[in-house]
Order: C-alpha cells, then sequence, then structure tokens
C-alpha cells in the first residue's frame, strides 16, 4: 500500500540510489513487505504461476522466432523439419512453447474461476478484475495468432474459420463482412500476407500482455489481496508480509506445477496437440472437423449453438464481454462463496456447464448422443449450456444476491486462522 | 451441491460415454491396439524393429511414398535406427538426387535424362515423383502421403497405422460395395482406400532372419514411422527423468523451508 514504506537504504550506493531512482523502495514495498492476508490458500499462488507461464512462453518464443520462417511455403517444413529436427534442442522448446500455452490455459481459468468463487471482482477490486479478463482476451487471441503459425491443417482452417466470423457482417451491411474479411486477410483467402501479419501480432501481443499484467498487479496493490474469507483486513494482525511467507509457498506450488508441466512435455507431448496440424495446410482440402484448441472450446460450442451466423457471433462475442460488467451484475454485499450457499450451488454448475460446453465443442456439430436409446443431439445441450452461461451472470448473480440468506461472517482473518479453525470450502 | 450434483452426473456421463453416431457399413472400425516399444515415460525405439522397419519403408512404401523430412544422417544420429556412419554413406550413395542444372545450365545428361547425383548424408530422402501430378497419376488419381509424419498426423497414431495395413486382410460385409479401383480396409474412413495392399507375407527378405509375416512387417514398418516422426523420442524420455527427479526434489526442499517459514502463522 502506498505511502508508508519502511524501506532504509543501508549503504552508500543505494542512498545514493534511491534519492534518483527509488527502484530497491519500490521492490522493497510491493514485495518484500507487502501485507498480504495469512489466509490465502493454494488457489492464490496461481497469480505467480501465471507470472511464469508468461515469461517461459515469452522466451521460447523469442528463441522459436529465431528459427522460424513466415512463409506459406516454408512455414511448416521450418517447425515439423527446422525446429523440431535439425536446430539444437529446437524440439524441446517447441514442444514447450505449444504445451506452455495449455498450462497458461490451466492456470488461467484456475485463477479466474478462484476469482469468481471468493467475489475478487467485487469492490474495491473491479480495476483488477478488468485489466484480469482484458489479459485473457489478449491471451485468446495471441494463442489463435500463435496457432496459426505452424501452417498446418487445422492452423489453415482455424484462422479461416474465426476470421470469416466478421462476413456475417454482411447480414448488417451488404459487402461490409466481406470487405473486413478481405482486409484481414490482406488478401482473398488466408495465405502468405495473413500468415504475416499473425506472426508480427503473435510476437507484439505478449508484450502488450506483460504491460496489462503489471497494471493489473498495480491494481491489485492499492486494495492488497481478497481472501477466502473474503472479508476485509481489519490490522496488522490478519496480515504477514509477501516474503518470505507467500514467495515460499508460491515458490513450493509453482514447483508442482512445473511438474505436471513436464509430466506433458516429455511424456505427452502431442497431448493436447491436433493429429490434423502435423499435415502441412492445404486450402483445397477441408478437415472433416474443425475445432479449435480447447481452452477455446466452451466458446466454440456456444458460436455453433446458434443457427444464425450473425447471432452466433454476437452470442459469442456477448459471452466475453459479460466477463467485464460481473462487478456489477453481482448483488452480493458478501464476497466469498463459503458464506453463501445459494451461490455456492450456482457456482459449481457453472464450472461444470463449462466443461459441458468444452465438450460440446470438441465435438462435430452434428453429433448425436445416444442416452439409453433417446437420440440427443448435442447442439441442444450446447444451448442448453450457452443459456445457463448467460443465466448464470445476467439472472442469477443479480437474483441470488437479493434472496440468499448468507451465513455470518467471521470477525476477522487473524481469528478465523488462529482461533477456532476456519470452516474450510 | 444438491443442485450440483445430478448436473456432474450428467456431464460425467456425457465426458465417459462418448458420442455414438449411427453406425453403418462405411463408418471406420476402432483402432487395434497393439504394444510398442516407445509406449509409456521410458519407452524406447526397438533398434531391430527401426532396422527391418527402414527395410520394409525401402522396398515397399518408397516406391509411391515420399519420407521428405528425413535426412540420411538422421539413420545413424542417436535414438534413430543405430546404423553406422559407413552404412548410413552407403545407403545415402545407392540414391539419386536430382543435380540440375550444372554449371552449364545443362538438366539433361546426354542421354537426355535428369541430371542426378548419388546421396550424401545431408541429404534427405528423394521422393519418388517429381511433382503432386506425376504422383496421382501414376496412382489413379489419389495421392499417396508423406509418411514423415503420417504416426503423429492420424488420430490414433501408429495403432491406426498398424491395423490399416494389416486390415487389408478382411472382408468386405455382405452388400458392401467396394468401389472401382479401390480396396476394401475397415479401418479406414469410408472404407474405400486407393492404396492396394501394400505388404505380403515375404515382401521382404529381413537381413537378421526373422520372419517377415504381414503383421510383423506392418509393426516394423509402423516402428519406423513413429520414429520418422518423433525421432526425439528417446532424447526427450531421458531428459524427462532428469528433470523429474529435479523437480521432484526441488518441490521437496521448497515444501520443507514452507513448513519452517509458517511454522506457527497458521
Amino acid at each position: 500500500m502506498a505511502g508508508n514504506s519502511t524501506y532504509v537504504p543501508a549503504t552508500g550506493f543505494t542512498r545514493w540510489l534511491d534519492k534518483r531512482l527509488p527502484i530497491l523502495r519500490l521492490t522493497h514495498d510491493t514485495v518484500s513487505t507487502f501485507p498480504t492476508p495469512r489466509n490465502l490458500n493454494i488457489w492464490y499462488t496461481f497469480g505467480g504461476i501465471l507470472t511464469f507461464c508468461l515469461g517461459v512462453q515469452i522466451v521460447t518464443g523469442v528463441v522459436l522466432a529465431m528459427h522460424y520462417v513466415a512463409s506459406a511455403d516454408l512455414a511448416f517444413n521450418s517447425v515439423e523439419g527446422g525446429i523440431m529436427r535439425e536446430v539444437n534442442y529446437g524440439w524441446l522448446i517447441r514442444i514447450l512453447h505449444a504445451n506452455g500455452a495449455s498450462m497458461f490455459f490451466l492456470a488461467v481459468y484456475i485463477h479466474m474461476f478462484r476469482g469468481v468463487y471468493y467475489g475478487s471482482y467485487k469492490e474495491p477490486r473491479e480495476m483488477i478484475w478488468i485489466l484480469g479478463v482484458l489479459i485473457y482476451l489478449l491471451m485468446m487471441a495471441t494463442a489463435f495468432f500463435g496457432y496459426v503459425l505452424p501452417w498446418g491443417q487445422m492452423s489453415f482452417w482455424g484462422a479461416t474459420v474465426i476470421t470469416s466470423l466478421f462476413s456475417a457482417l454482411d447480414q448488417v451491411i451488404p459487402h461490409l463482412g466481406t470487405a473486413i474479411t478481405t482486409w484481414l486477410w490482406g488478401d482473398f483467402a488466408v495465405g502468405d500476407a495473413t500468415l504475416n501479419r499473425f506472426f508480427s501480432l503473435h510476437y507484439l501481443l505478449p508484450f502488450a500482455i506483460a504491460a496489462v499484467v503489471g497494471l493489473h498487479i498495480w491494481a491489485l496493490h492499492i486494495p492488497g489481496n481478497n481472501n477466502p474469507l473474503g472479508i476485509d483486513v481489519k490490522g496488522p494482525q490478519d496480515t504477514v508480509p509477501f516474503h518470505p511467507y507467500y514467495t515460499a509457498k508460491d515458490a513450493f506450488y509453482l514447483a508442482l506445477f512445473m511438474i505436471l508441466f513436464a509430466a506433458f512435455v516429455f511424456y505427452a507431448p502431442d497431448f493436447f496437440g491436433n493429429p490434423d496440424n502435423s499435415i502441412q495446410a492445404n486450402p483445397l482440402v477441408t478437415p472433416t472437423d474443425i475445432v479449435p484448441e480447447w481452452y477455446l472450446l466452451p466458446y466454440y460450442a456456444m458460436l455453433r449453438s446458434v443457427p444464425q451466423k450473425l447471432i452466433g457471433v454476437l452470442v459469442l462475442l456477448g459471452s466475453l464481454v459479460t466477463l467485464f460488467l460481473i462487478p456489477w451484475l453481482d448483488s452480493s454485499k458478501v464476497r466469498s462463496c463459503r458464506f453463501r450457499p445459494l451461490m455456492k450451488q450456482c457456482f459449481w454448475v457453472f464450472a461444470l456447464d463449462c466443461v459441458l460446453l468444452g465438450y460440446v465443442g470438441s465435438q462435430s456439430a452434428d453429433a448425436v448422443l445416444n442416452l439409453g436409446g433417446m437420440q440427443l443431439p448435442l447442439v441442444w445441450l450446447a444451448r442448453a449450456g450457452t443459456a445457463y452461461y448467460f443465466a448464470y451472470f445476467w439472472v442469477l448473480m443479480p437474483l441470488v444476491g437479493r434472496i440468499e440468506r448468507t451465513k455470518a461472517l467471521p470477525e476477522s482473518i487473524a481469528k478465523s486462522v488462529l482461533g477456532t479453525a476456519g470452516e474450510r470450502i | 451441491m444438491r443442485i450440483a450434483l445430478p448436473f456432474l452426473a450428467l456431464t460425467l456421463g456425457l465426458l465417459l460415454g462418448g458420442t455414438a453416431t449411427a453406425a453403418d457399413d462405411s463408418a471406420p472400425l476402432p483402432v487395434e491396439h497393439a504394444q510398442w516399444s516407445f509406449e509409456g515415460p521410458l519407452g524406447t525405439y526397438d533398434r531391430g524393429a527401426l532396422q527391418r522397419g527402414f527395410q520394409v519403408y525401402k522396398e515397399v512404401c518408397s516406391a509411391c511414398h515420399s519420407l521428405n523430412l528425413v535426412a540420411f544422417h538422421d539413420l545413424d544420429g542417436p535414438g534413430g535406427p543405430g546404423f553406422t556412419e559407413a552404412q548410413a554413406k552407403a545407403l545415402a550413395a545407392g540414391y539419386k538426387i536430382p543435380a540440375g542444372p550444372n554449371d552449364k545450365g545443362e538438366i539433361f545428361d546426354t542421354h537426355g535424362n535428369p541430371l542426378t547425383r548419388p546421396g550424401v548424408l545431408a541429404d534427405h530422402f528423394p521422393p519418388p515423383f517429381p511433382n503432386e501430378e506425376a504422383a496421382r497419376a501414376s496412382n489413379g488419381g489419389a495421392l499417396p502421403p508423406d509418411l514423415s509424419l503420417i504416426v503423429k498426423a492420424r488420430a490414433g497414431g501408429p495403432d491406426y497405422v498398424n491395423s490399416l495395413l494389416i486390415g487389408f486382410s478382411q472382408k468386405p460385409p455382405h452388400g458392401f460395395t467396394v468401389q472401382d479401383g479401390k480396396f476394401y480396409n475397415p479401418y479406414f474412413a469410408g472404407r474405400n482406400i486407393a492404396m492396394p495392399p501394400p505388404l505380403v507375407d515375404g515382401s521382404v527378405t529381413y537381413a537378421d532372419g526373422t520372419k517377415s509375416s504381414v503383421v510383423q512387417e506392418a509393426h516394423d514398418v509402423v516402428t519406423f514411422l513413429a520414429w520418422a516422426a518423433d525421432p526425439n523420442l528417446e532424447a526427450r524420455h531421458q531428459m524427462g527423468l532428469e528433470v523429474m527427479a529435479f523437480l521432484v526434489l526441488l518441490s521437496g526442499l521448497l515444501y520443507l523451508s514452507y513448513r519452517k517459514i509458517w511454522k506457527g502463522q497458521h
């Protein structure tokens, strides 16, 4: 928290530096002594894990860019022939980068669901949440551009499907959508021009993410962390300094996360991949099923749940824009779902709903589910899932806060942690 | 969790059950799982199978299928078939690599044949056809895919390619029409495949005396193609072991310091 620095420069040099560039003071105040609620659990370690993921993606990505050739004719071979076979440890750098993207999204989803569960988006932390959603959108854009670069079949057709969404605008103003799509492609089809601009943007956006992460952390340091109880810090007895307490805790859980990461990298590097992306892009052959990476599947299911293209695109857009608004959609004064029995259930249904939508998104559009002889087209599940997704934010969040009887909040964090054992999740 | 439970059951049921689409004669059969030496976290390639599989590729598959991404030096590289450098050089020299135009701008020799030179270790396997059109013209309009990544490029990986290679022995069900110029293979999408049955008993004579049944040949060539698609598997598994050992140790130490620092704080 600003304004009450306890930093005392110890040497002549640090006194000199402190007058000119108080960078050590900043580090001291924001990392070392920053008062942090003493009851943060495992789910609060994902902020640090995400910073690690961003670092891994940038470092491996910079090295990959040294060997990658952004050309429709050469891209596939520069990855599968060059980086994977000829470049020293190129295979390692590439599978770290490819699996790193999945790990990044895994961590960000846990981080976001944690924020929703404990009400971390509520007053006074709205800006932290909004900046977080912005990071998430930038991540999706970056991942989409990155997935196009190896120039496999799924790269090409994924790029074609997503950019073609803009052509839905033709239904509003004739030719507008087509014009925008052509402008995005830089050509009359996805090709060399598209690949080159996607490469440029894929290199640019991570640095934009890093900048917004800086703002996200800055905004976090104004009110300080929320916590699993969702109650305010009332005094120094409720907090511990970030270092060494949370540096030690974050480091341990980061190491566990790295074990999971390494398990995929070394033992199942193609687990998240699609076999079709090992086939070079071919504009003349459409894959049987065009599917995005797993972390975009729920949105893909929502998009496809609407037969009318423009409305489908609006639903997709709405599902993302909604996220920005939830600090004002949720009417409850109580932050944490630990004390919100009804919202807790709605939350878990929502989490399962996202998994369900992801599953539907992974299946072909006309798939039919055979439930003991009853034929259920999956598109109906997608519609039900989409309805709940929107209802959760636009109906349940405003409504439940008004009707539910919340449990009594503990007096303070210190009492809850150090006194009688507080209620766990 | 009262509301969540039925929902959980439904979701799990869907995830485990998968989709069932109406089964018809042209839907491909699920692939048969076979045993592979390179499976699991400690898996390595069976050197004998790699060398035999290379022989099958060279003597059978390479008549129609290219292997563009594999270089001759891969044959004597670590984690590969384990040929000696001399063997790899001799193998490379047996291939003719396009060499035109020469310093006079000629692309044909005095007999009107395209100029070539013997392969060296740095060369990649030359494709059997000069271009896609020539490949299609020789194969009834169908394009034999490049095999460098075929194991990674098909759902089911080695099991799929293996099932496909031995699946030609199955007879079409009564009433199933095999299209003109196509062959019946129950593991192929649509079950009509343009590739004629590539392997027969005794297609190759193995140098190590292994009996060359279709099943053996398929197993060997799939092992070879799995290596071609993932030549760093052994290096990766080895490094994985070291990284895992390090991370487990690191986690243990970090856990101890975490407990020590937090002692009495919660």
